[in-house]
């Protein structure tokens, strides 16, 4: 496959809603029965807001063709690392989607929710189980909530204690920028550790900054690097010993799913993606959802509801059983929606299935190393084992040949191929990050690998070719320093 | 990388310059070397005039499209005037960063601070060594 | 079941590649003494017939009652093509616009979406979304202490009128950061937050004062007033808004003199279902000059490498992944999915349709006001202009009466007792667009039976 490089392809576009807009036109099927509403005229509105007036068919063939301008999972292999983009089965979304479920109102009696509250019981026990955990909360709408909620709880934990200097959180440098946000956001002060040449933690730098203040680590592990941190033992009694308490950011749980649980490695606090490990979809952007899971020290003070039973049957139990609690996180109890798919998913994988999950990422990421390897790649930790992804720095390219790893990465949609995650994680330079998940078949794989050998191959006779890709696309590259300068972020009529 | 470090000018670590003025007060600004690490300038925000500034407060910020770095005081003092001119054309930053890229004024709590601060040659190791 | 495609021969010609024996192999930097024993506490797996089938009967468990409940979360009806294009792949299994040349479809539907709430409020700006309504105002809180240098407080006015999960979800977001929420009263006999009870605030540090339109007892409140009274403390304004509501009422922008700083809600009843509570969407706008300081993902419009028209997300500098432990917020994605839906909805019906569905659900409140206040032993507890809920009182606890009413397939309302101690025994209703004269009839009726039969009791 050689994509044509030609700009003549006639890129599809698409005007906006508001391009389509034209005064009194309007979906009729759509109108509710017309009545008068007694608004004081002080607090009534005298414009009508700049919405479009078009057709039911008119909006629907517009969000039809924009949709088609994106690269998707059910349209394209989508190695985007640290993201985990595996299949999102449809029974998931369609059993989800059932009338009732959709009609339930939040506040509806416990009685009108019995089966959807069955649903989330048995949810937070299986994630429990999966994670050796003692107690599992549902509420966090999203990873970053999750880690909000987190260490929200370490905190709590210390305060509840009387321990009231534990205000540092260590967090390595490879983590996720989400990691030193949320520990602000906690009202905590951050401290950052290095990692060694082999990608786990350093320790001495840990034994270094761990002390009396210490309120936490967050690790991730298999770490953002792309490897299993091997040094858990260590960290943890180093962290534990010196009173602090140990936090698992799960954005990496389906490279060990199944193999490991983050309970019998000794942490106290973990977060996970269902939006990742549990296939739920990312809907281009969120919603996500990032249930906390803790150990027998923190159970106080998970995030509140919690779904609990007894012999009436299921219920919230909200501030009257948990005084301890962090509070609330969100209006309800998270995206339940998003948790009923997961549940869907879990059941659906089951016992087996759920260890064949880690296995097979992590199979596929291995073969994928090994095959670029046999071309001539470069991995960023050669002398380690890829858990559900890898690096392969480009650093060579950028330096003999100027490409970086972002042409790599923008020729690689004019292949059909999403781009692997880029310049992230920082430490690596001219980095991209693999991330194949189970669900792809071995050609798709091989496929990917011959695209990457074909870039490589222009990149030495066509330099240009890469950095002017893509050419395929509903555009090129954009002027990111315009966008930010001369802000437009809304349509306005033209003047 | 472009490395104009100005004779007459005292430095930070941190990448900051500040030029002794003849009416007593000093201006700051981020080096060359600094504005091309960050590339293209598409926001800057400095302190309003009156602010009192210790030594190493975080008192501007500079944004980059894939940037945002907080800019440190050399020195306490307080603040004369913030460059009014970046607000329209923060690029002035990269194209003049000794010049009209100026970030903001002050009147130094103590003028003898200022020679405290790295000169050009000191400045000079500073980049050489973080190069390696 | 794990949706694996891997036959025999794939597998053993992987390992091969690899130079490894056994897929178990690949984990041998883990060391054994972690390695997990069977996960006897899942089950084991389903078909996804076996799946659809359980799911089913567990739904038809939950049924479908009548619903009168509001409290922050609204029933709509949803034009079929909202979800029908909503579930595209395309737009389902995407994920955050990275790439933006492969990701001109969501981008552009976000530059719409900003365009759309940013007219709907009034303001200037809107971000890509937030979680829900409770955690943005929560941002918001957070966001008009980085936007309010003068202020060193960190106080927040949080009127007792405003939705009580949103005052609690605020505190526990927002308070591990410092800031303070101090409560005002509302009138007991209007319901309204009067500016006469900001009369001990005077003279004081006030970083930001919350309004809530219609508050969360329905009513409406004189926003003109309190929008000038904050400004004039020095103090920002953050209004919390139902969106459907702003096709009939003043928008924020227009508040007072100035109008407010920061317009926050909840974005579920633009197109979202009920759910259970989620996911649903929350909506966050302000003025150009706080721009930078708001939290969430923002889109932008610019060109290409050939001049022509596209859309990427931008500053970006503001967000985690690139300022870490300075950013303005954790937070990393936006409702995408959602954001979509609103996007679609407010397309199909439009300017006309949102004014039409508003009115409808104010005159079917006002119909259900008075159908349940001529039941013996209910009174409104407020006499004042409402939007689409109204708060009862009723002469016995409520939750006797919400457990009659659902034994006849009907969720009666929300009890607000726990909450509003002083108004117990309260109930707090609301009626859509959805609800017919029949409905509304039906409700009353009931309502009279659950009474009678309490008082009996």
């Amino acid at each position: 496959m050689n994509p044509t490089p030609a700009s003549a392809i006639a890129a599809p576009r698409e005007p906006t809603i508001f391009d389509l807009s034209r005064s009194g036109r309007r979906a009729e099927a759509q109108m509710p029965q017309a009545m008068a509403a007694d608004v004081p005229p002080a607090l009534r509105r005298r414009r009508r807001p700049l919405l479009p007036e078009v057709s039911e068919l008119q909006a629907v063939r517009h969000y039809t063709r924009l949709s088609q301008l994106n690269f998707s999972i059910d349209t394209h292999f989508y190695p985007l690392g640290s993201c985990t983009m595996k299949y999102n089965p449809r029974g998931c979304n369609q059993y989800a989607m059932l009338p009732e479920f959709l009609g339930r109102h939040p506040l509806a009696p416990v009685v009108q929710g019995q089966g959807y509250l069955q649903c989330m019981y048995e949810l937070q026990e299986m994630l429990k189980e999966v994670t050796g955990m003692q107690g599992v909360s549902l509420t966090p709408m999203a990873g970053a909530q999750g880690e909000f909620a987190g260490v929200a709880m370490i905190r709590a934990y210390h305060h509840a204690r009387g321990d009231l200097d534990r205000t540092e959180i260590i967090v390595p440098e490879a983590a996720h920028g989400t990691n030193p946000a949320t520990a602000t956001m906690c009202g905590m002060k951050v401290i950052e550790i290095p990692c060694n040449a082999d990608g786990d933690c350093d320790i001495e730098s840990l034994r270094k900054v761990v002390g009396p203040r210490t309120a936490g680590i967050m690790l991730t592990n298999p770490s953002t690097l792309g490897v299993f941190e091997r040094h858990i033992a260590e960290l943890r009694a180093l962290v534990h010993d010196a009173g602090g308490l140990l936090y698992y950011d799960g954005a990496n749980l389906n490279a060990i799913l199944g193999k490991v649980r983050p309970g019998d490695m000794g942490f106290d606090v973990i977060h996970m993606n269902l939006h990742k490990t549990f296939s739920t979809p990312h809907g281009g952007g969120g919603p996500g959802a990032g249930a906390v899971g803790v150990g027998a020290r923190l159970l106080p003070f998970l995030p509140i509801p919690v779904v609990g039973c007894d012999a009436k049957g299921y219920r919230y139990l909200d501030e009257r059983d948990l005084p301890q609690s962090i509070g609330r996180l969100s209006g309800f109890m998270g995206n339940s929606g998003v948790l009923l798919r997961a549940y869907i998913y879990m059941r659906m994988v089951g016992r087996e299935g759920m260890q064949r999950i880690g296995e097979y990422a992590t199979l596929n990421a291995n073969y994928l190393l090994a095959r670029f390897r046999h071309e001539g790649f470069e991995p960023a930790y050669p002398t380690r084992r890829a858990t559900h992804e890898f690096i392969l720095t480009m650093k060579h390219s950028a330096r003999d040949l100027g490409v970086t790893a972002m042409d790599f990465a923008k020729r690689l949609l004019d292949f059909g191929y999403h781009a692997p995650t880029t310049y992230f994680p920082l430490l690596v330079p001219e980095c991209l990050l693999i991330e194949p998940t189970e669900t792809e078949a071995k050609e798709a794989l091989d496929g990917f690998v011959a695209a990457m050998v074909a870039i490589r191959k222009e990149s030495v006779e066509d330099a240009a070719l890469l950095k002017g890709a893509p050419h395929t696309l509903p555009v090129r590259r954009l002027d990111d320093v315009r966008a930010a300068k001369h802000l437009d972020l809304t349509w306005k009529p033209a003047a | 990388m472009s490395n104009n470090v100005p004779a007459d000018l005292r430095y930070t670590k941190s990448h900051e310059w500040v030029r002794r003025n003849s009416d007593g007060t000093a201006t700051v600004g981020i080096t060359d070397h600094a504005q091309h690490a960050l590339g293209d300038i598409v926001f800057a925000e400095t302190p309003e005039a009156g602010r009192t500034l210790a030594a190493g407060d975080a008192c501007a910020v500079v944004e980059s499209v894939k940037a945002a770095s907080d800019v440190y005081s050399p020195l306490a003092g307080t603040v004369v005037a913030g460059n009014a001119a970046l607000a329209d054309a923060p690029e002035k930053i990269n194209t003049d960063p000794y010049g009209d890229g100026w970030l903001w004024q002050l009147t130094p709590a103590d003028a003898a601070a200022v020679d405290a601060l790295l000169d050009a040659a000191g400045y000079q190791r500073v980049l050489a060594e973080s190069a390696e | 079941m794990a949706f694996i495609p891997h036959t025999p021969d794939d597998v053993r010609e992987m390992l091969d590649t690899i130079g490894v024996a056994s897929i178990d192999e690949l984990f041998d930097e883990i060391p054994a003494t972690l390695r997990a024993g069977p996960l006897t506490g899942i089950p084991p797996a389903m078909s996804e017939m076996q799946i659809g089938r359980l799911m089913s009967e567990r739904a038809a468990r939950d049924g479908r009652p009548l619903n009168f409940i509001g409290a922050g979360a609204y029933e709509h009806h949803i034009p079929a093509a909202v979800w029908a294009i909503t579930t595209r792949g395309e737009i389902y299994t995407a994920y955050t616009p990275y790439q933006a040349e492969a990701s001109q479809g969501t981008l552009q539907t976000i530059y719409e979406y900003q365009s759309m709430i940013a007219s709907l409020t009034a303001m200037e700006v809107s971000n890509a979304s937030l979680y829900d309504g409770a955690s943005g105002l929560a941002e918001a809180c957070l966001m008009s202490v980085r936007a309010n240098r003068r202020s060193k407080s960190s106080r927040i006015l949080m009127p007792r009128a405003v939705n009580p999960i949103y005052r609690k979800c605020s505190g526990a977001i927002a308070g591990n950061q410092g800031l303070r929420f101090e409560e005002v009263a509302f009138d007991p006999s209007t319901g309204q937050t009067a500016v006469e009870s900001l009369a001990g605030y005077e003279g004081d540090d006030i970083t930001a004062i919350v309004i809530q339109q219609p508050n969360f007892f329905g009513v409406l409140e004189d926003v003109d007033r309190l929008t000038d009274w904050g400004h004039a403390h020095g103090a920002l304004v953050i209004a919390v808004v139902n969106p459907t509501s702003l096709a009939l009422l003043k928008p924020p922008g227009e508040w007072g003199e100035k109008g407010v700083d920061i317009a926050v809600g909840e974005g579920q009843p633009l197109g979202v279902p009920l759910s259970s509570g989620g996911p649903y969407f929350g909506f966050m706008a302000t003025r150009m000059e706080h721009v930078r300081q708001m939290p969430g993902r923002i889109v932008g419009r610019t060109l290409d490498l050939d001049g022509r028209p596209g859309f990427t997300l931008t500053l970006q500098a503001r967000e985690q992944h690139i300022r870490r432990g300075k950013a303005t917020s954790n937070i990393c994605t936006n409702q995408g999915l959602l954001m979509t839906a609103a996007t679609i909805y407010l397309s199909i019906v439009g300017p006309e349709g949102l004014e039409r569905i508003a009115s409808a659900s104010m005159a079917r409140t006002a119909q259900l006001a008075a159908a349940a206040c001529a039941v013996d032993g209910v009174r409104a507890a407020f006499v004042s202009p409402r939007f689409h809920e109204i708060l009862l009182r009723l002469d016995t606890p409520v939750a006797a009466v919400l457990e009659a009413l659902a034994s006849r397939g009907i969720a009666g309302g929300y009890d607000a007792s726990g909450d509003y101690p002083e108004l117990a025994p309260a109930l707090l209703v609301c009626a859509t667009e959805t609800k017919t004269d029949e409905d509304i009839a039906r409700y009353a009726n009931a309502l009279a039976a659950a009474l009678g039969a309490a008082r009996a009791a």
